[in-house]
C-alpha cells in the first residue's frame, strides 16, 4: 500500500464535493432571489383568465398606468384555493377569473373589497357581482362542438338532456373536473331539481366512458380528431384550437344549443380586489382598466375569443355576434359558488 | 481481508449510546420533512369525524383504492424485475456496448412521468386506462430500481460473491441475497411511494387513482376537507407498504472491511443468449426513451401555432438548473444524519423515525406546497411565502426520501469497523465524519443529489402553487403549453428536461467508471487514517 498516494487521492474529491454541494445551494438563492421578492410596489394579479387575454392587458395596463404588475397564472380554482389558505397575508391584490362562481366563493368568505361604483357601471349589472363585490369583464357561452366527418350538423343534439340518451354512449366527451362544466349542472338543477339532475349527469357520466377528459382543451382536440364524435365546451375553445392547427386541419364545427335550452349557459369573467390588498388604489385602477373601452378593445381582438360585455365594445374576431346569442336565463347568484354543482358531481362520482 | 456478507446472528445495537449532535440533526430534519403529515392531521381533526366518515366511506373512494393499489402492485414487481435484470446485464454480463446502456437505462427517469405518457399519447391517441398506466409508469420509473442495484453491483467486492458461490450458492442467490438486496427493496419502495404520488401521467391517461381525484379535489371543489381525507388514505398506503418492505428485509450485514482486491470483475459471458439480452436491453431503451423522445421531436419538426405569448426556454431551463441544484444539495445534507443513524445504531425509535420521513413521498406535491403555505401564513406572517428558498425547501422535502434512500444504501455498505478504528486511534468523531465516513459514501451522496436533482427538474404541482411569481420552469412551462393543446410549443420544453435529466446520467455513470477508484472507493479511507494516526 502506498498511503501518502491514498491521502491525497481521498482528499480531493471530498474538498471538490463539498465546494460543489455549497456552490450549488449559493449561486441558484443569490441568483433566484431577485425574482422571489414578490413587488412591494407593484399590482400582484393572481389569473385563472387565459393568458392570452391577459398578458396583453397587463402590458397595455402598464403602459398606461405606470403601476407594474406581476401575474401569476392558474387555474382558478387552485388560486382560489391558494387565496383562502393564504388568508390576510395573500400576496394577490386582483383575483381574475374565467368564471364567476370563484369569485362568488371568496365574496361568501368576505375577502373581496367593494369595487368602485364607477367601474361597476362600465358593465351591464347583470354580468356583476349582485352586490358590487367584483365587476365583469368577458363572457362566453357554452356549445357542443362535433367532428363533421363523423356527425352531420342535424344529427347533433338541440338539448343538453338528449346527452343522457343511450344513443350517443361513448360518442360524448366531457370534462367533468373543469370548472366550465359546473354552470350547466347547476342550470339543470334548477330547471329540473337536484334528484333529475343527479340521474341526468349519471347518465352523462357513462355515456362519456373514457371521454372524461382533464381540459375543455382535451375535450376539443380529441373531438377534432375524430377520438370522439361530441363534446360539450365553451365556444372560444373551438375557435382557439381553429386558430392553432389551422383551417385545413380543423374538422370539427360549433352547434349551438336551441335558444334558451338548459344547456345554452352565458359564463361570465370577472375581477374582484382582495380586501387584504395593500394597493387598492391600484387595484380599482386595474380593474377599471379591464372594463374601459381600451381594455375592452384588446379582449376584443385577442386570440382568446372571449365576448367583451363591458364600455360598448363588441367582437371583433369571426364569432356570432354577442346580441344574437341566445343563452338561457340563470343569473349570477343562480351559478352561485359552483357548491350544489360540485356536490351532484361528487355523488355522480364525477369528482 | 474478505468480512463481507457474513451475518453476525445478533447485532444488537441498542445498548450503544445515540451520539448527541447526529441526533438532534435527525430530529430537526425530521421536525421539518413532516410538515406536511402534521398539515394533514391537523385539516383532518378540524373537519371532524362525522364529515370525514362520508367522504372517506363512499363508492369512489373504494374504486379509487382498488385503481391506485392494484397499479401499485403491479408496477411496482414490473420495476423491481426489469431494474434490476436490467442492471445486471449491464454490469455484470458481457452484453456489448454495456457502458452506452449504463447511460441510457437511467436516462428515462429524467424524463418526466407526463412527458412519457404525453408521447406516448401522441403516437398513440387512443391509448389510456390501466394497461396504459402500468405501462408508462414501468417505463418511466424503473430506473429508480436499476440505479442502487447497478451501484451496490459496482461497488461490491467479487471475492464475496466468489466465496459465496465457492459456498454452494447459485448465482442469483449470491447476488439476491448478499449485495443487491437492500438496492433492490429500496428501490421498490421508492417505486411504490412514486406510483402513489404520481398526478401528471395519469391526468392526461386518463386513469383515475386517489392522488389525481385529490387534485381534482383540491382544485375544483375548493374541497380541502375532501383532499386531506383522501390524501391520509394515501398516507395509510404508504405506511402498510413501508411496513411490507420491512418484513421482507432480513437481519443480515453487507458492508465489508479491509480494501479486497482491487481489480477489475470479470463479466458473466451470456453465450448464446447474448442477442436476446441485447434485444431486451434495446427494446427498453426504444421504449422508455425512444418513444417520448421521438414524440418530442415530431412535434417539433411539425410545427404549429399557438395562441399563447412566446416564452424564453433559457430562462425556465436556467431557473430549473438551479431548483434542481439547491433541493439536490440541500436533500442530500439533509438526509445524512438519519441515513448514518439508521445504519449505525439501527434501534427501534431510530428505524421508526427513517420510516416516518419515508412517508412524505407519499404525499402529493400540492399538499406539501399547500402545507407550506399555512406555515408562512400563521407562524411567518407571509415572509418567505412565493419565494424561492421555500420552493428548494419544498422540494427537498418532497424528495428527501430518496436522498435518504441513497446514502443509507452507501452507508449500509461502509464497515463500521473503519470508524472505529478510527476513534479507537483518537481521532475525534468529527474528523472521522469528514475522513472515513463521508469518502466511503461519496458516490451515495452523489446518487442523492443526481436523484433529487433530477426528480426536481419534473416537479410541477408544488411548483406550479410555491414558484415566484414570475419565475417560470420549464416544467410549467411545458404545463402550460400542454394543458392549452399547444403540443408543437410544449415540446421544446420537455426536450430540455429531457437534455437536462441526460447530464446527471451520465455524471453518476462517469462517477462510478473511473477504473482505479472504483474498486477503491472504500479503501480510500482506511490507509489515510494510518497517516493521520
Amino acid at each position: 500500500m502506498r498511503p501518502t498516494r491514498w491521502r491525497s487521492g481521498s482528499r480531493a474529491p471530498r474538498r471538490a464535493l463539498l465546494v460543489a454541494a455549497l456552490a450549488a445551494v449559493v449561486l441558484p438563492l443569490a441568483g433566484c432571489a431577485q425574482g422571489g421578492a414578490t413587488s412591494s410596489t407593484g399590482l400582484t394579479v393572481y389569473s385563472g383568465q387565459h393568458v392570452q387575454t391577459t398578458q396583453a392587458l397587463v402590458a397595455a395596463f402598464e403602459r398606461e398606468s405606470g403601476i407594474s404588475v406581476s401575474l401569476r397564472s392558474e387555474d382558478e380554482d387552485v388560486l382560489a384555493d391558494q387565496i383562502v389558505t393564504e388568508g390576510s397575508h395573500s400576496p394577490a391584490d386582483v383575483f381574475y377569473t374565467e368564471n364567476s362562481p370563484p369569485l362568488q366563493y371568496l365574496a361568501s368568505k368576505g375577502m373581496l373589497a367593494p369595487v368602485d361604483r364607477a367601474t361597476l357601471a362600465n358593465t351591464p349589472s347583470r354580468f356583476n357581482s349582485p352586490d358590487g363585490q367584483w365587476v365583469g369583464v368577458s363572457a362566453r357561452v357554452s356549445v357542443l362542438v362535433y367532428n363533421t366527418l363523423l356527425l352531420s350538423r342535424n344529427e347533433v343534439p338541440t338539448s343538453a338532456m338528449q346527452l343522457a340518451d343511450p344513443k350517443w354512449s361513448g360518442r360524448i366527451a366531457i370534462s367533468g373536473s373543469e370548472t366550465d362544466f359546473q354552470p350547466i349542472v347547476t342550470s339543470v338543477a334548477r330547471t329540473y331539481g337536484e334528484q333529475a339532475a343527479l340521474r341526468w349527469l349519471e347518465s352523462v357520466k357513462a355515456n362519456a366512458g373514457s371521454h372524461d377528459y382533464p381540459s375543455s382543451e382535451t375535450v376539443t382536440s380529441q373531438v377534432n380528431s375524430g377520438q370522439v364524435a361530441l363534446g360539450i365546451v365553451n365556444q372560444y375553445y373551438w375557435y382557439r384550437m381553429r386558430a392553432e392547427v389551422g383551417a385545413a386541419a380543423t374538422h370539427s364545427a360549433i352547434a349551438y344549443f336551441a335558444p334558451h335550452d338548459v344547456g345554452y349557459v352565458l359564463d361570465v369573467s370577472g375581477a374582484g380586489i382582495l380586501r387584504s390588498s395593500t394597493h387598492q388604489k391600484a387595484a380599482q385602477r386595474f380593474l377599471a382598466f379591464l372594463t374601459s373601452t381600451a381594455g375592452q378593445e384588446i379582449i376584443a381582438h385577442s386570440d382568446s375569443f372571449e365576448y367583451p360585455i363591458a364600455s360598448g365594445v363588441t367582437t371583433a374576431q369571426p364569432e356570432t355576434p354577442f346580441h344574437q346569442l341566445q343563452p338561457n336565463d340563470i343569473s349570477i347568484e343562480e351559478l352561485g359558488t359552483g357548491a350544489e354543482a360540485i356536490k351532484l358531481l361528487q355523488e355522480a362520482q364525477l369528482l | 481481508m474478505i468480512g463481507g456478507a457474513v451475518a453476525r446472528p445478533r447485532y444488537r445495537p441498542a445498548h450503544r449510546r445515540l451520539p448527541p449532535l447526529l441526533t438532534a440533526g435527525a430530529l430537526v430534519v425530521s421536525a421539518v420533512v413532516l410538515v406536511p403529515l402534521a398539515f394533514l392531521v391537523v385539516q383532518a381533526v378540524q373537519v371532524g369525524w362525522a364529515e370525514l366518515r362520508g367522504l372517506l366511506f363512499r363508492h369512489l373512494t373504494a374504486m379509487l383504492v382498488w385503481n391506485t393499489v392494484s397499479l401499485l402492485v403491479v408496477v411496482t414487481v414490473l420495476c423491481a424485475v426489469v431494474g434490476t435484470l436490467a442492471a445486471w446485464f449491464v454490469e455484470r454480463t458481457d452484453v456489448p456496448c454495456r457502458r452506452l446502456f449504463a447511460i441510457l437505462v437511467v436516462i428515462p427517469l429524467g424524463v418526466p412521468d407526463f412527458v412519457t405518457s404525453f408521447g406516448w399519447r401522441a403516437i398513440f391517441p387512443s391509448i389510456g386506462g390501466f394497461w396504459a398506466a402500468v405501462l408508462v409508469m414501468t417505463l418511466a420509473v424503473y430506473p429508480l430500481v436499476f440505479l442502487p442495484v447497478a451501484a451496490s453491483l459496482r461497488a461490491a467486492d467479487p471475492a464475496q460473491e466468489e466465496v459465496a458461490r465457492s459456498l454452494g450458492l447459485g448465482r442469483v442467490r449470491t447476488f439476491t441475497v448478499g449485495q443487491a438486496r437492500v438496492a433492490i427493496l429500496g428501490g421498490a419502495i421508492l417505486v411504490g411511494l412514486v406510483v402513489l404520488a404520481e398526478f401528471g401521467a395519469f391526468e392526461i391517461l386518463g386513469y383515475q387513482t386517489l392522488t389525481t381525484e385529490i387534485y381534482n379535489e383540491f382544485q375544483v371543489g375548493f374541497n380541502e376537507p375532501a383532499a386531506c381525507a383522501l390524501s391520509l388514505i394515501l398516507v395509510l398506503l404508504g405506511a402498510v407498504f413501508l411496513g411490507t418492505e420491512r418484513a421482507v428485509q432480513g437481519h443480515g450485514r453487507t458492508a465489508r472491511l479491509g480494501a479486497g482486491a482491487a481489480r477489475q470483475l470479470r463479466p458473466v459471458p451470456l453465450g448464446r443468449a447474448r442477442p436476446a439480452v441485447l434485444s431486451g436491453l434495446a427494446a427498453l431503451v426504444v421504449l422508455a426513451l425512444g418513444v417520448p423522445v421521438g414524440a418530442i421531436l415530431y412535434l417539433m419538426v411539425r410545427g404549429g401555432n399557438s395562441t399563447l405569448p412566446p416564452a424564453s426556454l433559457w430562462i425556465a431551463t436556467a431557473n430549473t438548473f438551479g431548483y434542481g441544484a439547491a433541493a439536490g444539495a440541500v436533500a442530500t445534507m439533509a438526509a445524512l444524519p438519519i441515513a448514518l443513524l439508521s445504519v449505525r445504531f439501527p434501534q427501534r425509535r431510530v428505524i421508526a423515525l427513517e420510516r416516518t420521513n419515508m412517508l412524505v413521498l407519499a404525499v402529493p406535491g400540492l399538499v406539501v406546497a399547500l402545507s407550506l403555505t399555512y406555515l408562512t401564513e400563521h407562524f411567518l406572517q407571509g415572509r418567505f411565502y412565493l419565494t424561492s428558498p421555500l420552493l428548494v425547501l419544498a422540494y427537498a422535502i418532497m424528495f428527501f426520501p430518496l436522498a435518504v434512500v441513497s446514502v443509507r444504501a452507501a452507508v449500509s455498505r461502509s464497515p463500521v469497523g473503519l470508524e472505529e478504528v478510527g476513534r479507537s486511534l483518537g481521532v475525534s468523531r468529527h474528523s472521522v465524519l469528514w475522513r472515513v465516513t463521508l469518502p466511503l459514501i461519496g458516490p451515495g451522496l452523489a446518487a442523492a443529489f443526481a436523484l433529487v436533482f433530477l426528480e426536481t427538474a419534473t416537479e410541477l404541482t408544488a411548483t406550479l402553487v410555491l414558484h415566484p411569481t414570475g419565475v417560470e420552469t420549464l416544467a410549467t412551462q411545458f404545463w402550460a403549453y400542454q394543458s392549452n393543446g399547444s403540443y408543437s410549443q410544449a415540446a421544446p420544453y420537455a426536450g430540455v428536461m429531457v437534455l437536462i435529466a441526460a447530464v446527471p446520467g451520465y455524471v453518476l455513470g462517469r462517477w462510478f467508471d473511473r477504473q482505479p477508484e472504483r474498486a477503491s472507493v472504500a479503501p480510500a479511507a482506511a490507509p489515510s487514517l494510518r497517516v493521520a494516526a
